[in-house]
């Protein structure tokens, strides 16, 4: 039953609301929203469980006095701050209100530390460009050559580029990369989306009839 | 020669990171003007937004995070400033639990009358929050705005909303109040009420779910900002009419500044975006170069 | 040069300093700024999840909030202990799946977890059923099947003075759209083998994906060098002053 009653509630759920589609009126329609309620309350619970699997994991670290437990104690801290900060020192509902310490927080701790964790990815683009990205057939020289006028012609570089090859006005760069973005970007996008939407439908249809039972995990 | 083509392919990472850090920050003091042309996608949301009746209401859905704030962050004030001026009246949800936070953050800063309040029958109204003053227009908490926050559950909450607003967003952000007790809220009882969707996201969930649900389900016309690494992506929903215009990245953000009439952060960032993506061009450029060079060399030596 | 008299924006520097450091190498200062936020992260989304989800939904919907003496409206456990019915008393099943989803911290009884996952996976399943095949599948297709000339585009150039994405879409743009996405897909299709006729329509797909993909890296580049030039302004504006 341990896997059984997870693939009847696939099922059920599942053609719920397949069916709601259609059938959108009392019960169907009725029983998509509950469990679109349901999914809410279990989304947060899952994210709730990957907070405290951290704390339980980082605990561990501590306990067991593994390498680098000191910067464990460091994330168990900080969550306990934000935590109590939020739950008990930001005026309850109005937490995110501006000017209550979660806020404070927000805006001066956890938005510069994502900020900055992501900006470090501009430094990997260019090193990773200048030491990976050659041109050794035709076809990643037309990927080049595509990208150099996308990143061009969506500067006003291209301008100043243009003039200097004395392109006329309304026959730039820029112009040549609006035609890359709506043309051949669309086709072949359009071309990759049509793709994964075929797998995804047959895969979904796979789940729902409980061929496809990888998301249980092992027994 | 070839010693120094073969020097440049093991120059440190570290020498690259410091000249894309000097690219970057260089353009910064310089204080180029530079002239942004608009494109057909920005034109045509500026065109949906402005063709909306005054007093329209319009979902603002801010689904992104601190790490893709220099991109939609200028959107977002835009949209506001813009919505502002124009009489439009906006609803901010979030997928993203930082979104309203985000756009709290836009509305103070879009916000002209700094450190000031007001009291009105009784209320203490606080200019920022309560009040948000864009020239001599002033939009008001509750009835030409509100923040009904974040909820967790991805496309089903915007499936949720499809047949009850209430049922996905009980009360609002800031109050904790039920949101029937607001006047902006009156009238509207599900996605189909508004009259347009103005969605701001970095990933998933973000425009592809607004597209599959609200606009192809609930056909309530969208308009979207994506960062630069998405917008290539939904591209093909502009071409099919699915979106009603589409700002992708910084550019997208200071296309839609300039469209407004008002040229803020965005504009001033494009100066530096230049000049990284031409030391980025350059790089691979010399990388190429240096590739070639000393590749036909060890092709003669037979290794 | 102004220096901010901020406290918050001198921390928000030295965190930003801090996880930058990493560029030149690994070092303490780095490894404490990530800990700090994967801390902050985890309890940015505890407490938002709680307030704005678990607390309107579950807990006042059900009347807990009640119970405890934290609000005065009635949820579905007074109504129906009342003798009224009330449909929100459903979510006391939401609220035990929940449960269970959280019981999974527990290696011996952590398989109770499938069955809410088996919720979440049904729903999305089944909606990604059909709004993939409306959204993504069905109106790209219709998009596809064009003239392979804009007739009406052609009759709308404007004389001699048009621009080169005008002409574009008028004489080759829906020839473009057309080839690329057919010949994309047939790249695609690795069911058949890539030979003769079929073989060369995959290579003339390959290069329309090679197109694609240089677009997308463009763009790439664009938003990654955003993220870094939002925190320098940062840096220079909001904290040193150097720029208004």
């Amino acid at each position: 039953m341990k896997r059984e009653i997870p693939l009847i509630l696939t099922a059920v759920v599942g053609l719920t609301f397949v069916v709601q589609f259609f059938i959108p009126h009392y019960p169907l329609g009725f029983m998509a929203d509950m469990f679109s309620d349901w999914f809410s309350i279990v989304a947060a619970c899952a994210i709730w469980l990957g907070a405290l699997n951290l704390l339980k994991i980082s605990l561990n670290k501590v306990y067991k006095k593994e390498k680098d437990w000191f910067f464990a104690i460091v994330t168990i801290i900080s969550f306990l701050v934000i935590v109590i900060a939020g739950f008990f020192f930001s005026g309850g509902r109005r937490f995110q209100e501006p000017g209550t310490n979660f806020d404070w927080l927000y805006i001066n701790v956890y938005s510069p530390l994502s900020a900055t964790m992501f900006a470090m990815l501009a430094f990997y683009v260019a090193s990773a460009s200048y030491r990976a990205f050659r041109a050794r057939n035709a076809q990643a020289t037309i990927l080049l050559l595509a990208a150099f006028v996308v990143m061009v012609g969506r500067t006003p570089f291209s301008d100043w580029l243009s003039n200097l090859l004395f392109m006329p006005e309304g026959w730039q760069i820029s112009n040549l990369s609006n035609i890359i973005m709506n043309f051949f970007n669309v086709a072949g996008q359009r071309a990759i989306m049509i793709g994964i939407s075929l797998g995804l439908i047959s895969t979904a249809l796979r789940i729902i009839l409980g061929i496809e039972r990888t998301y249980l995990g092992g027994d | 020669m070839r010693k120094i083509f073969e020097k440049l392919l093991a120059i440190d990472r570290r020498i690259i990171f410091l000249v894309i850090f000097l690219a970057v920050s260089v353009p910064i003091f310089l204080g180029i003007k530079i002239n942004i042309k608009i494109t057909d996608e920005v034109k045509a949301f500026y065109d949906a937004v402005s063709n909306l009746p005054s007093g329209a209401r319009i979902m603002v859905a801010c689904d992104f995070d601190p790490g893709s704030e220099p991109e939609l962050q200028p959107m977002t004030e835009s949209g506001f400033r813009y919505f502002i001026q124009n009489k439009l009246r906006f609803v901010i949800i979030g997928l993203w639990p930082q979104g309203p936070m985000q756009a709290n953050k836009a509305l103070a800063a879009v916000n002209e009358a700094k450190d000031e309040f007001t009291v009105e029958n009784g209320d203490t109204l606080y200019f920022g929050t309560d009040l948000i003053v864009v020239g001599s227009d002033t939009a008001r908490y509750g009835v030409d705005f509100i923040n009904l926050g974040f909820q967790a559950g991805n496309e089903l909450v915007i499936q949720r909303m499809g047949s009850s607003l209430k049922a996905a967003f009980a009360s609002d952000l800031r109050l904790g109040r039920p949101i029937e007790d607001f006047d902006i809220m009156r009238g509207l009882n599900k996605l189909s009420d508004f009259e347009f969707i103005y969605n701001l996201s970095a990933g998933y969930p973000g425009t592809v779910e607004w597209v599959q649900f609200a606009v192809d389900r609930f056909h309530v016309p969208c308009g979207a900002g994506n960062t630069a690494v998405q917008a290539p992506q939904v591209y093909p929903y502009l071409d099919s009419g699915q979106l009603s215009g589409l700002m992708g990245g910084m550019k997208g953000a200071a296309e839609l500044e300039k469209v407004v009439g008002h040229k803020a952060k965005a504009t001033m960032f494009m100066v530096s975006q230049t000049a990284a993506h031409i030391f980025v061009i350059l790089f691979i450029i010399i990388g190429n170069i240096a590739y070639f060079a000393t590749r036909g060399e060890t092709g003669r030596k037979g290794l | 040069m102004h220096l901010s008299g901020e406290f918050g924006v001198w921390i928000a520097a030295f965190l930003t300093i801090g996880i930058t450091s990493f560029l030149y190498k690994d070092n303490p200062i780095y490894k404490f700024c990530e800990a700090l936020f994967v801390g902050i992260s985890a309890g940015y989304w505890f407490v938002s999840l709680y307030f704005q989800n678990l607390l309107p939904k579950l807990f006042d919907n059900l009347g807990i909030t009640k119970m405890l003496g934290l609000g005065e409206d009635n949820g579905a456990i007074q109504n129906v202990l009342a003798g009224q019915w009330d449909e929100r008393i459903w979510y006391v099943l939401a609220g035990i799946l929940g449960l269970m989803m959280i019981l999974r911290l527990f290696p011996n009884i952590g398989w109770i977890s499938r069955w809410p996952l088996a919720v979440v996976v049904g729903s999305t399943s089944g909606l990604y059923m059909i709004t993939y095949f409306q959204s993504n599948f069905l109106s790209q297709l219709q998009k596809t099947v064009i003239p392979l000339i804009d007739l009406g585009r052609v009759a709308a150039l404007p004389g001699g003075s048009g621009t080169l994405d005008e002409y574009f879409a008028a004489y080759l743009g829906n020839l473009v759209l057309v080839v690329g996405t057919l010949t994309g897909l047939v790249y695609f299709y690795f069911s058949k083998e890539h030979k003769g006729a079929f073989g060369n329509a995959a290579k003339v797909g390959i290069y329309f994906l090679m197109i694609t993909f240089g677009a997308s890296f463009g763009y790439t580049v664009m938003s990654r060098m955003s993220l870094l030039i939002g925190r320098l302004y940062f840096l220079f504006g909001d904290w040193l002053g150097f720029v208004r």
